[in-house]
């Protein structure tokens, strides 16, 4: 199997480093850093116990029972990343980022948000390491996920809005890149999911492949075997690519679950694969949605983390190679997974989430009874409780 | 040699130093940029940057996003920026760098882009997200097509990598005085001289320096030290706050430009 990515940081044709020159020696220091302390084993060692006192891991590998009775085939597993601490998979990776940045010397953490979920994660990795925060979010975003701001606020983060653009989470990460550009020296920006320039999509595929890790020692604890599929939902892709990876050589199919919006036909999606095209964003070649001139495109989803044109190097190579197939959900389907998981598991699931769950309940059938499906239950819903009531025509005080 | 090659050597050879402007193509419509690029050319500038409009410019200050959604909006694509270009051409003795991000070059495809920007007379490329790491697939088409490629040198590109850049560039080399997006400020590093010099040590290649230059003093100062000053955000927002009366907004720029081309002639 190759491994990738390759020297230059390519997944294939895909990744790279588009970037400014000013930030080319940053990437490269960051590269380097993080090669020598994977190599010298001191970061991942430091991490561990973070991980299993502090975040709380390994989390569980639930059993949906009721769930899979409804789907009508497949038995459904959840992998339960909603209840790793500040709620979703994001701590996994800043809190091994906010551990480099302090071995690298740096003193300041920046980080873009969409959902408001890495934001979180990067204040509370921030909080814990004594380092001062400051979070992008687009003005759109920092309406509908309040519940998050007012979080990050309260660790001490500060939170820039962004008006730009559609004022999402692009443009968060349009001017995080504009912030580190300026203050590169004592700032490490962490990147929330497997996108970016080189070495990002491999450093934030690291810290989150303890997903997929467990998830396979616990499934073959609990059946014996491998499971027959794996289902996550894919933005940026980093829930996705966590629960994947440590699969990629095994007997496993894969499906990466794209937000569809209105649905594709409607242009108002964020499906970068299943209705974009090859081209350069936020420093990598990867899958995006454009215009024939080579503009991005405004996206829509109704999960906030979901809402991105573009989506990490890595699952573009898999989309190409066949290794992981793609296919997108629509809003609505997303919303009823919501109240589906919600009343019938006890669980109430991030909206993007809720998207894998929607399409595991799909593809159980096909899979047939006997077999087994592991969807990432990738952060809890407490955040789009609003997003929910108002769907309802419910107004809460 | 390129006309930009030609351009530098030409100054040098009468102790001036070159005064390379930026505006932002279809700001506010490709028809007013065509008098704009001539006013320009007219008013003495030596070099004219034309940039084109993207959706994510990330290595832009909050001037010259403002000018590329106004062109985005005005309906600006790359393709008629060049078929723009090919007409004005001829009626301009100004080299012309194409500056952009990759992504509008990458959908129009290199090939293409290559043959159509050399037909409009386009004399140099620079594309700010393309590091010489990536710039391969472009290079291979605009080489060819004698187009020089423009690269960037920052004030954190230090030792191998600076030695690296200088071996790849062609033209003359753009130094961005400050670690930041482009935008006009109110001082420069202290120590900008000391690193153009570090610079020059390696290159025979004109040494331009941009990002925060904004008034004739400014540019008087950093022509001192280096062969070319560009002027980009102070121009756009000359533009920008005469949108609405381009009569007015000719005039403006006319006499920016005459400034700034003063302060690097005596």
């Amino acid at each position: 199997m190759t491994r990738y990515p390759d020297a230059r940081g390519h997944f294939g044709q895909y990744g790279g480093r588009y970037v400014a020159e000013t930030l080319m020696p940053a990437l490269i220091e960051l590269e380097q850093s993080y090669r020598r302390e994977k190599r010298e084993r001191r970061l991942f060692s430091e991490i561990g116990p973070y991980l299993a006192k502090y975040a709380g891991r390994p989390t569980p590998l639930w059993p949906a029972r009721r769930l899979t009775e409804h789907a009508g085939g497949a038995r459904i597993w959840l992998k339960r990343e909603d209840l790793c601490h500040t709620g979703a998979h994001k701590i996994n990776n800043t809190l091994g980022q906010a551990i480099l940045a302090r071995r690298m010397g740096k003193s300041r953490l920046i980080a873009e948000t969409g959902a408001g979920q890495h934001g979180v994660a990067t204040a509370t990795a921030a909080a814990l390491f004594g380092l001062s925060c400051e979070v992008f979010m687009g003005t759109t975003d920092i309406q509908r996920q309040s519940l998050n701001v007012f979080r990050m606020k309260l660790l001490g983060a500060g939170v820039r809005p962004v008006d730009s653009g559609s004022a999402t989470l692009k443009d968060a990460m349009n001017e995080a890149m504009r912030d580190w550009v300026s203050t590169v020296r004592d700032t490490f920006y962490i990147i929330g999911t497997v996108a970016g320039p080189h070495p990002y999509p491999m450093i934030v595929r690291d810290f989150q492949a303890v997903i997929g890790r467990e998830a396979k020692r616990q499934i073959k604890q609990a059946i014996g075997r491998l499971p027959d599929c794996l289902v996550a939902c894919v933005g940026g892709g980093s829930n996705a690519m966590g629960l994947f990876y440590p699969f990629v050589g095994d007997d496993v199919a894969m499906i990466g679950v794209e937000a569809a919006g209105d649905g594709i036909a409607s242009s108002r999606h964020a499906a970068s694969i299943c209705g974009g095209s090859v081209g350069v964003l936020h420093g990598a070649k990867t899958y995006v949605l454009q215009d024939e001139h080579g503009q991005i495109t405004e996206t829509h989803s109704i999960s906030a983390g979901l809402d991105y044109p573009g989506v990490g190097p890595e699952h573009s190579l898999f989309a190409d190679s066949g290794r992981v197939s793609y296919r997108a959900v629509d809003d609505n389907a997303a919303v009823e997974a919501f109240h589906t998981l919600t009343r019938l598991e006890g669980i109430i699931p991030a909206l993007e989430s809720a998207h894998a769950v929607a399409a595991a309940v799909c593809i159980a059938p096909d899979i047939g009874k006997g077999g087994n499906i592991i969807v990432n239950l990738s952060g809890r819903g407490d955040k789009d409780i609003n997003t929910i009531a108002s769907l309802m025509e419910e107004t809460l005080r | 040699m390129s006309r930009i090659g030609d351009t530098f050597q030409r100054l040098k050879s009468n102790g001036q130093k070159a005064l390379i402007v930026y505006l932002t193509a279809g700001d506010p419509s490709l028809a007013v940029t065509e008098r704009l690029l001539l006013a320009v050319g007219r008013a003495g500038a030596d070099i004219i940057e034309i940039g084109v409009p993207f959706s994510d410019p990330t290595a832009d200050g909050p001037t010259i996003q403002r000018a590329q959604v106004r062109s985005l909006k005005s309906g600006t694509t790359l393709a008629g920026i060049l078929d723009m270009i090919g007409e004005v051409g001829p009626r301009l003795s100004t080299p012309l760098v194409l500056f952009g991000y990759f992504n509008p070059i990458m959908k129009y495809g290199p090939a293409g882009f290559a043959d159509r920007a050399r037909r409009a007379g386009i004399d140099g490329l620079l594309i700010v997200d393309l590091p010489f790491e990536e710039a391969g697939e472009i290079r291979r088409h605009t080489d060819p097509a004698g187009i020089d490629f423009i690269n960037l040198v920052s004030p954190v590109s230090g030792g191998r990598r600076l030695g690296r850049i200088v071996a790849d560039a062609s033209g003359f080399l753009y130094y961005i005085s400050v670690t930041g997006v482009t935008g006009a400020r109110n001082s420069l590093p202290a120590d900008l001289e000391e690193r153009i010099s570090a610079v020059r040590d390696i290159t025979d290649l004109p040494v331009a320096v941009g990002f925060g230059i904004a008034d004739p003093e400014t540019a008087r100062r950093v022509g001192a030290v280096a062969d070319g000053v560009v002027v980009g955000s102070a121009l756009v927002s000359l533009i920008e706050q005469h949108g609405g009366d381009e009569g007015r907004m000719l005039e403006e720029v006319e006499s920016f430009i005459s400034s700034l081309k003063g302060s690097l002639t005596t």
